[in-house]
């Protein structure tokens, strides 16, 4: 590996452009004929549409069309999908309501379109859009799940009575229960995982082209899975032809799972721009952004877990609720069930877990996944409840946990995750380490004795990542094949191009990929260029979420590389007249060992090229490709320990300590790692301190934009302090497990242990505001 | 957006015939709230008339009595006003915590009061401080210019040229920012005039916007400091309760606030 291969802290290639403003987003793109979309949005929450005029508005100045939802039905363009089946207990299928692109009949959230303006300016599109006369028959509206469990609630759906989507459950009831009837102690928890809005710095985006003569759609979206895009486009929407629609991901400012999924806006961008014969283009705004892009979380849940008298588990039973909000997103159903109930096992040794999931229907902004998706639920929940326990039997949080660790692997749970490798006991003793944690009463003492409340708190959570292999997940209920492909062409000259079917919107691809092969080849990562998110350049992907560029997409390059180094070697071995087995490949030369013979990458590349002198019956070029479907999920894990110091005044929370240590097995590239542990931390410390998406009773939005939805900022979050233990992952050939959400899913208890540990009871939820802080010091109060 | 014209006038009379001129126009200064509003097409003025560039209307002076800031003055400016920080040090303090740095080189003071949103920084100061507000036409006591949420006592054509702020003995701030906007969740100013006349003011508490906490008054004129708050009780009547603070929690604030701000005064 030279200094700019795997492990190296590589500066990222990418960021020239993006910090000198030279980015390319979907809403530079422009285009000759150019119209602009303005979508006419509902303003109550659940409502019946009984007409629509937009006589008026068609007759303003710049106006093309008015496109109403009753003209997508008769275009027979397919209602929006769910990607993932899910089962109830009972094995009747998840209960979907139809989810049109518009609205034709019934909204069923605020936002939610029923119309939309094509015109030349956008200014001119808003005009016309207040001409438009939408009449409303509203309907009652649920806006939490309590209510809309409800006997006599209101109902979104005819397809799914009682609101509920699916009533899943995963383990063995009967011996879980069991199990705790034998228990010493057993300790419950009811908790509360709170909504939240993703809030990607760019809004979600689309320009749509029509080539009348070739019947060629092309779109620039901004997805974090192009290829996906275009599959759901055409094979489900009736949209266009997959042969016939190219999707383009330029540069995508943040995703953090909502953009992998294909929403109304950029389909019905898509299908104007045949319609009125013009280029569309769709740019959301801050505000569209709150109300239609996927929320994440959103989670009820009771919790109990049994306890021997030596204090082992002895077994969890978990009845959570999730929120769908008013539709089922493109892979909601997944979310609460297999991404989150499959990880309650946590970092220990459980014997039996029972836990049921019962999916609801509200008339909030559809939920789905969102940076963790599903497994900050469950560590949240696991870590609360170590916590707690630790607590009430009087035990060492740490030492709770460490009795209770897996140190054996692979291991099986009880809820079909098998862990493959870790060292859960290296982790938390790094932490313990960092945080000085004997140190930790007479910091308390200290802060005390100036008035502050000091808590500590511990997340020791596990993930899983890599979202594969394509069989495992085809047989959980998964509609499409979760592998990634990769294609590497070395050209005339030596310079190479890897095209690879994961996308990057903020996680440096460009450069971690490029160490791989630069790495190998003993050649400059400047030598070496990402091809990425054109479904017209590159061989169909699956994307990029679930932390799996690293260890499935890189994977995919690490195969097709194998490919082009044993074809390369074979031609060096001709051109140097020795045995291919001889061939070493060191500083961009291909070597005979022992020898001072080599042959210059470029040599060799243009060799194959010019196909003068190859080996008898070699096809030229230098290219090839692979695909890759991991054997297993990866298991990132670590050990977060929080301290904070409460001002009993005003209630606000300080975190004066974090530490994070993580084992991501092999670190490519350890300053992005630590930048991607760094943004999950602030989004998970977000969770637990400012951020809620808060409904009132109507089912309309509180906290609709950055005035009432409070977004981490820099003096929220501590100067962190990162470090990282390693065990390799054998399930991939570089032995890495993905760090994208690690962050997002561990931090949050540890933020919450600490807090409830400052106040000396548990009865605080997230987001633990200042407010929140000092009314449950006001409950502690009174109780002393 | 709606469409608007822009005009810059180059002085206040000018500014003031334009808006004679223009019915549905409005006065603009840093725009925070304007614009904003504009965008989200809740406002449509069919002018708007910036005063944030006229010359007379930008200036900090202080004499032996008196800071007087010019309206259209940025929050940047003050917090860099030798000035102003030996005149009164909590003023500067005020704004150095209002907003961020891109709000602080934008906003004006004159804009702040004229808007008068319930949690905004500078009514607490105009109020505690029983500062004068000027105008092109008049002088108005802080006491009687605000006058509820966004309301204050300015015509519709009148335009604040001035504050000017009588120099305490001693004066003090302490905000507890709103988690989300940043403004005041809470925020109290304390003062004690050369003459020994004690005034308090909250901001972002009340549902009435800034008010004086006349409890505060009376136990802080007995014993300046910070413990003589100890024992009082603050109603949380007529306080905001939202998502970000009960109104308790409110009333909570205005005494810790006032405590810190009482610790912090010079």
């Amino acid at each position: 590996m030279g200094v700019e291969g795997i492990g190296a802290r590589v500066a990222r290639k990418e960021d020239k452009r993006f910090i000198t403003g030279r980015g390319r987003y979907v809403d530079d793109v422009k285009v000759i004929g150019l119209t602009h979309a303005h979508f006419i949005r509902s303003p109550h929450a659940h409502a019946k549409v009984k007409g629509i005029d937009a006589s008026a508005a068609k007759d303003m100045p710049g106006v093309v069309d008015v496109l109403t939802a009753q003209q997508l039905v008769d275009d027979k363009i397919g209602n929006l999908i769910c990607g993932w089946a899910v089962s109830s207990k009972d094995g009747t299928p998840m209960k979907m309501g139809a989810w049109p692109a518009m609205a034709p009949d019934t909204v069923r959230f605020v936002g939610q379109a029923v119309a939309v303006v094509i015109a030349e300016t956008k200014n001119q599109a808003k005009d016309a859009a207040e001409a438009v006369v939408v009449e409303y028959e509203e309907l009652p509206a649920v806006s939490s799940m309590t209510t809309a469990l409800a006997k006599s609630a209101p109902q979104l759906h005819p397809e799914a009575p009682g609101n509920v989507v699916y009533d899943w459950a995963i383990g063995d009831e009967k011996q879980t229960n069991d199990a705790f009837s034998k228990a010493a102690n057993v300790v419950s928890l009811d908790l509360t995982n709170n909504r939240l809005v993703p809030n990607a710095m760019e809004p979600r985006a689309a320009v749509a082209e029509y080539d009348e003569a070739e019947e060629h759609f092309t779109l620039h979206t901004t997805s974090q899975n192009p290829h996906v895009a275009r599959l759901v486009l055409s094979a489900f929407y009736n949209v266009a032809q997959e042969h016939k629609l190219r999707v383009i991901a330029p540069d995508v400012g943040g995703g953090f799972g909502s953009k992998i999924f294909i929403y109304p806006e950029e389909m019905v961008a898509l299908w104007a721009s045949k319609k009125v014969r013009r280029p569309v283009k769709w740019t959301g705004d801050r505000t569209e952004a709150f109300l239609t892009d996927a929320h994440g979380r959103d989670h009820m849940s009771h919790a109990e877990m049994a306890f021997d008298a030596n204090n082992r588990i002895l077994g969890l039973r978990v009845k959570t609720h999730a929120n769908f909000g008013a539709y089922m997103s493109l892979f909601s159903s997944s979310v609460p069930t297999y991404l989150y109930a499959t990880l309650l096992s946590g970092q220990y040794n459980i014997p039996t877990i029972y836990a049921e999931v019962m999916g609801v229907y509200t008339n909030t902004t559809p939920v789905d996944a969102y940076r963790g998706a599903g497994r900050p639920e469950a560590s949240y929940l696991v870590e609360r409840l170590m916590e707690t326990s630790a607590r009430q039997l009087k035990v060492d949080p740490a030492e709770l946990r460490r009795i209770n660790f897996v140190t054996q692997f692979p291991h099986q749970t009880p809820v079909i995750m098998a862990y493959d490798i870790g060292d859960f006991g290296a982790s938390l003793d790094a932490a313990l380490k960092a945080i000085d944690y004997s140190g930790f009463p007479a910091r308390k003492a200290k802060a005390k004795a100036a008035g502050k409340l000091r808590g500590l708190g511990f997340s020791c959570y596990i993930e899983a990542c890599g979202i594969a292999p394509s069989k495992a997940v085809g047989s959980l209920g998964a509609g499409v094949g979760l592998w990634e492909s990769a294609e590497v062409r070395v050209n005339p000259v030596g310079t190479i191009e890897v095209l690879t079917g994961s996308h990057s919107h903020g996680q440096g691809h460009e450069t971690t990929f490029a160490q791989l092969v630069a790495g190998r080849l003993g050649i400059s990562v400047d030598q070496v260029q990402i091809v990425h998110g054109d479904t017209d350049k590159v061989q169909f992907g699956m994307g990029t979420y679930g932390s799996r560029s690293a260890a499935v997409g890189m994977s995919a390059i690490f195969k097709a590389m194998e490919k082009v180094e044993a074809k390369a070697k074979k031609i060096a071995a001709h051109l140097l007249e020795a045995s291919e087995g001889d061939i070493v490949i060191e500083n961009g030369e291909f070597k005979v060992a022992g020898t001072d013979k080599a042959i210059a990458l470029p040599m060799v590349a243009l060799a194959a090229y010019t196909a003068h002198n190859l080996p008898d019956g070699m096809e030229p070029g230098l290219k090839e490709g692979a695909f890759y479907d991991p054997t297993n999920f990866t298991f990132p894990a670590g050990a977060y320990i929080c301290e904070v110091e409460i001002d009993p005044g005003t209630g606000k929370t300080d975190i004066v300590d974090f530490v994070a240590v993580d084992d991501f097995g092999r670190l490519i590239n350890p300053m992005i790692v630590e930048g991607q542990v760094h943004g999950g931390l602030a989004q998970g410390i977000g969770q637990a301190m400012l951020e809620s998406a808060v409904y009132d009773d109507n089912g309309q939005p509180v906290t609709a934009s950055f005035m009432d939805y409070a977004m981490p900022r820099a003096d929220d979050v501590p100067s962190f302090r990162v470090s990282h233990t390693t065990t390799l992952c054998p399930g991939n050939p570089l032995g890495v497990k993905g760090c994208g959400e690690a962050g997002a899913i561990g931090s949050s208890p540890a933020v919450i242990n600490a807090i409830t540990d400052a106040l000396g009871h548990n009865k605080i939820e997230m987001p633990a505001t200042p407010g929140r802080v000092w009314e449950a010091l006001q409950l502690r109060q009174a109780a002393e | 957006m709606y469409e608007t014209t822009y005009h810059r006038p180059a002085s206040i009379d000018e500014a003031a015939a334009l808006f004679a001129k223009h019915p549905d126009a409005k006065y603009l200064a840093g725009g925070h709230t304007l614009i904003p509003v504009m965008k989200q097409r809740l406002a449509a003025p069919s002018d708007v008339i910036d005063l944030a560039r006229i010359k007379d209307m930008i200036g900090i002076e202080a004499t032996a009595d008196a800071l007087i800031i010019k309206a259209a003055t940025t929050y940047y400016d003050i917090t860099q006003s030798a000035a102003a920080k030996k005149a009164i040090p909590a003023i500067v303090h005020l704004t150095s915590v209002l907003g961020d740095p891109a709000v602080r080189y934008r906003g004006t003071i004159g804009g702040s009061i004229a808007n008068n949103d319930p949690a905004a920084d500078y009514p607490a100061a105009v109020l505690a401080l029983n500062a004068t507000i000027k105008t092109n036409k008049r002088e108005i006591k802080g006491d009687d210019f605000f006058q509820g949420l966004f309301s204050t006592a300015l015509e519709d054509n009148e335009i604040i040229t001035s504050v000017s702020f009588p120099i305490p003995a001693k004066a003090g701030y302490a905000k507890m920012r709103h988690p989300a906007s940043r403004f005041a969740l809470t925020a109290v100013f304390v003062a004690q005039s050369k003459s020994g006349e004690v005034r308090v003011a909250a901001t972002g508490a009340s549902q009435s916007g800034v008010m004086r906490v006349p409890a505060i008054e009376a136990a802080l004129k007995a014993n300046w400091s910070a413990g003589a708050l100890d024992g009082v009780n603050i109603s949380a009547d007529g306080l905001m309760g939202d998502i970000h603070g009960s109104a308790e929690y409110r009333a909570n604030l205005i005494k810790v606030m006032a405590q810190r701000a009482v610790e912090a005064a010079s």
